[in-house]
């Protein structure tokens, strides 16, 4: 039980950081539609790094 | 407390389901241990030769006016050198680089769809090794090029930029070292493996469970089986989206670490 628990309160972190990378990249577009590009290439990057974070926690969940 | 003495819990209860876990991964086909020849393994195989036999294909007779085939190849090539090679690595030396990231794409991308094309439905990417392999190549590849360019000590030496205060010279130097040497291969390896192992179990637990749910149970347990194959289906649908964007970031990364190693800062 206590992998489990443990990876559900560490996704509560990566959770937040992909919301406000996306806010991010949304209010940049917004303001400035030419960027439309660099900016989804620099959200997806950010977006999967902080993803990975909260995948090593469900894979550790998984494995120990 | 693991999934596995919850799974002998279940089963003692008289459970009687067993939910999938990590030796689920671990198909040998012939022989076992070490020398096995796993589902991984022929799996890895037939997508070198399935993308061998569609590069071939369709660059064979290469004309000005692109067949479908070739114009899709050059689509996917088109948008890893320029997206990704020269926007990163810059227009100055980023050619010698592309045959490693397209390759890498490429690869990634066709093991990641396997996990979801029905008749081989495995992600050849969960099984550590082979993420691990790949990272080795970039790995080697990026302290190869750095060293190259600057030499042996000044390599290490430009890992802190210059100007800085003499006291905090040497954390800064002991922290980069850590990054470039244990945390980017290790994150790079570990990112690609979770996505696609934890993507598959959950494929798996949905189907598995599902099906368990609808041949025993009664009726609002039959119910709830279905809607285990819906949440299945849309983490299909899901699991297509991380696939791409996993073998992207992957190269994404690659190249930035290149850049890194290859870029004029001092």
């Amino acid at each position: 039980m206590t992998p489990i628990f443990g990876y559900a309160l560490s996704a509560f972190a990566p959770a937040i950081s992909i919301g406000w990378i996306i806010s991010t990249a949304l209010n940049g577009i917004a303001r400035q539609p030419e960027a439309a590009s660099a900016l989804t290439s620099l959200a997806i990057l950010g977006f999967a790094v902080v993803e990975a974070l909260a995948i090593f926690g469900l894979v550790l969940a998984f494995v120990l | 407390m693991s999934l596995n003495v919850l799974r002998s819990l279940a089963m003692a209860e008289g459970g009687g389901f067993e939910t999938p876990t990590i030796a689920d991964f671990y198909q040998p086909l012939w022989n076992d241990g070490p020398l096995a020849v796993t589902r991984a393994a022929v799996v890895l195989l037939l997508s070198v030769g399935l993308i061998t036999w569609w590069l071939i294909l369709t660059t064979k007779r290469a004309a000005i006016v692109p067949s479908k085939g070739q114009w899709i190849t050059e689509g996917i090539y088109g948008f890893i050198r320029n997206g990704v090679a020269r926007e990163i690595i810059g227009s100055k030396d980023f050619l010698r680089f592309v045959p490693l990231l397209f390759s890498m794409f490429v690869l990634i991308l066709v093991n990641n769809l396997f996990g979801v094309i029905p008749p081989v439905q495995y992600p050849t990417m969960s099984r550590i090794g082979i993420p691990i392999a790949l990272t080795l190549f970039v790995y080697v590849t990026y302290h190869y090029v750095g060293i190259k360019r600057v030499g042996f000590l000044a390599y290490f030496r430009n890992l802190a930029p210059s100007g800085m205060a003499k006291w905090i010279v040497g954390p800064i130097i002991l922290l980069e070292i850590i990054t470039f040497f244990f945390t980017r291969p290790l994150t790079l390896a570990m990112r690609l493996f979770g996505n696609m192992f934890a993507g598959h179990i959950l494929l798996l637990l949905f189907i598995t469970g599902g099906e368990y749910m609808l041949v025993h149970g009664g009726f609002a347990i039959k119910l709830a089986g279905l809607g285990a194959y819906v949440m299945a289906f849309l983490m299909t649908i899901f699991e297509m989206l991380i696939e791409f964007v996993q073998a992207y970031v992957f190269t994404l990364l690659a190249a930035t670490y290149i850049a890194g190693s290859v870029a004029d800062e001092h």
